[in-house]
């Protein structure tokens, strides 16, 4: 089944002016479809104003669509009744660790989600360890999540949501504050919930090597979406990419430039190491 | 004779000196910045980026040491510190929450304007830094908030700019921004450090960023200076940024990688046309 049914999607964003009439109108979204099954690991790249972060509002339920519609778990999410439901099933992370983060404690800001849902206190503390168990931060339970790191910030952020027993995530840039080490810890954790967990993982980024990690990407521009497929499929389109205002990982682009001049190298490399297994095999060639 | 522009000597800062909270955020730094320079300043969250950038405009006072500007000891009593801080512009991280006029123009002109310069002058100057920061005339008199992600940034740029700052430090300023969006800022900037020869200095988050655009590297790891070197000796030395929570450019990877399994390259590149050429070279002269 689906997790998540996006169905001619439209979305307007409208400007009064003080009188209540209409001044402007700005279609964010035209016309979108798209369905993620459950269990997938979704990358959604695109510039700046591209409708990505409008897009993320509409799965749980933060904006409602203008036209179309949007189904989360089989629920619809303009149905004011599921609104809870959907809000717990598919969780969201944020940019700014700063501004997601409420308790003083650590296990208490873990703790605050299911709390809120009126989970019974014992499963609280259960869930709480789990969660922070699975993100890698239960030594820090009792600290204070101010003197934590940006990415330690950000996977207590998760671990938050995880207390909810989400069947989805939305995480929206959540690497773009962090250093490189933050970046990986943040993309690593997001990874395993994916693979062990079996949580459906819809990650907005402008970081193009964690696009690479996806099961599949989908580019967005101007509202639209204007390609989707494996990592592969989409990064051996260096042109058009970057025609969005978008990028390859360096690895990438170094392998699409060493092409032009004459390598023969393979199509959609990657990461470092298929680059490396390419090159050997023209030197053996050779 | 290089003139040294910014001299920290023996810097150190505390915060909460005297309370249960006290805690070293720089730890004796020695630093010399020459006029003209393009510096890249990496390092973890809380390794004292932000806290050291501060110290050069004189934002944060050091609890120990001296910091020279132009040679004059910014804690000489006599020193005016209200100068250098038009002197050293500092263009803070997500500058783009510190808009708040009507119309871009007006927002970039506020700075100058604060100056004390008459009308006129500080219109010219604001028209100016306008033009540097490559926004276009017909946004002159649009609303700041109007704008996308990429241009917001620039007029905040350009407000710093509009003062004519002898060091322009730039604190993440391709945060958030897509691709093209980075490159189109980081493309101006490096114009800019080109043409009017002013000292950059650009806090990053990205080691390819800074490996494609400055020449040399300073790094701070638990408030020290742990590394002060060219953009290329900097890297060579991935190992230990690592430790230090950072990395090295994806391209320094591949070739070290590719030396490891005994193809002759030189390890040194760090953009992907370093890379490129390197590559060709060594291709070349096996066939």
């Amino acid at each position: 089944m689906d997790m998540i049914k996006v169905d001619n999607l439209s979305f307007e964003y409208i400007r009064r002016d003080e009188n209540g009439d209409v001044e402007s109108v700005h279609k964010a979204i035209d016309n979108v479809s798209f369905q993620v099954k459950k269990g997938d690991f979704v990358a959604i790249l695109g510039a700046n104003g591209s409708g990505k972060s409008t897009m993320a509002k509409h799965i749980n339920a933060i904006l409602y669509p203008t036209s179309g519609s949007v189904w989360v778990n089989g629920l619809n999410t303009a149905d004011d009744e599921n609104l809870w439901n959907i809000r717990q099933s598919a969780g969201m992370v944020f940019q700014n660790p700063d501004n997601q983060i409420i308790a003083t404690v650590v296990e208490e800001d873990v703790g605050f989600g299911p709390e809120n849902l009126g989970v019974p206190t014992d499963e609280i503390w259960e869930r709480v360890e789990k969660s922070l168990k699975a993100v890698g931060m239960l030594e820090y339970r009792h600290q204070s999540p101010n003197k934590l790191s940006g990415g330690q910030k950000q996977r207590v952020a998760i671990a938050g949501i995880m207390a909810m027993k989400p069947q989805c995530i939305v995480l929206d840039e959540p690497t773009a504050m962090l250093d490189p080490n933050g970046r990986k810890e943040v993309i690593s954790t997001v990874k395993e919930l994916n693979k062990k967990e079996k949580v459906t993982v819809l990650l907005i980024t402008h970081h193009m090597d964690e696009a690479v990690l996806a099961d599949k990407i989908i580019v967005m521009n101007k509202g639209h979406i204007v390609m989707q497929g494996t990592p592969k499929e989409i990064f051996t389109k260096v042109d058009e990419l970057k025609s969005y205002r978008l990028d390859v990982p360096q690895v990438t682009e170094l392998a699409y430039e060493l092409k032009k001049a004459g390598l023969p190298l393979d199509d959609g490399i990657l990461t470092v190491d298929e680059f490396v297994l390419s090159l050997k095999k023209i030197q053996h060639k050779d | 004779m290089i003139l040294l522009q910014i001299v920290f000597d023996k810097v150190n800062y505390i915060y909460g000196l005297g309370t249960a909270f006290e805690k070293a955020a720089l730890k004796n730094i020695d630093l010399s910045i020459s006029k003209g320079e393009f510096i890249g300043l990496i390092g973890h969250t809380g390794s004292g980026k932000s806290t050291l950038i501060q110290h050069m405009n004189g934002l944060y006072k050091a609890t120990e040491g001296h910091i020279y500007f132009n040679g004059e000891d910014i804690y000489d009593p006599k020193y005016n510190l209200r100068t250098l801080r038009h002197k050293v512009g500092l263009v803070f991280q997500y500058p783009e929450h510190q808009l708040f006029e009507t119309t871009v123009f007006k927002d970039v002109l506020f700075g100058p304007l604060n100056l004390g310069m008459d009308k006129i002058q500080a219109e010219i100057r604001a028209y100016e830094a306008i033009k540097m920061v490559g926004l276009g005339e017909e946004l002159l008199d649009a609303s700041p908030f109007e704008l996308s992600g990429g241009q917001k940034r620039r007029v905040a740029i350009a407000g710093i700019l509009a003062m004519k700052p002898e060091v322009l430090i730039l604190d993440e300023p391709t945060a958030g921004l897509d691709p093209r969006g980075r490159d189109e800022i980081l493309d101006q900037i490096a114009k800019l450090h080109k043409e009017s020869n002013i000292t950059v200095i650009l806090v990053s988050h990205s080691m390819e960023d800074v490996a494609n655009y400055v020449d040399r590297i300073l790094v701070m790891n638990h408030g020290e200076l742990a590394m002060d070197y060219s953009t290329k000796d900097t890297f060579a030395r991935y190992k230990e940024l690592e430790k230090m929570n950072l990395a090295a450019p994806q391209v320094t990877y591949v070739m070290n990688a590719l030396n490891e399994i005994g193809f002759d390259v030189s390890t040194d590149a760090t953009t992907v046309a370093e890379a490129k050429k390197e590559i060709l070279r060594k291709i070349g002269s096996v066939k």
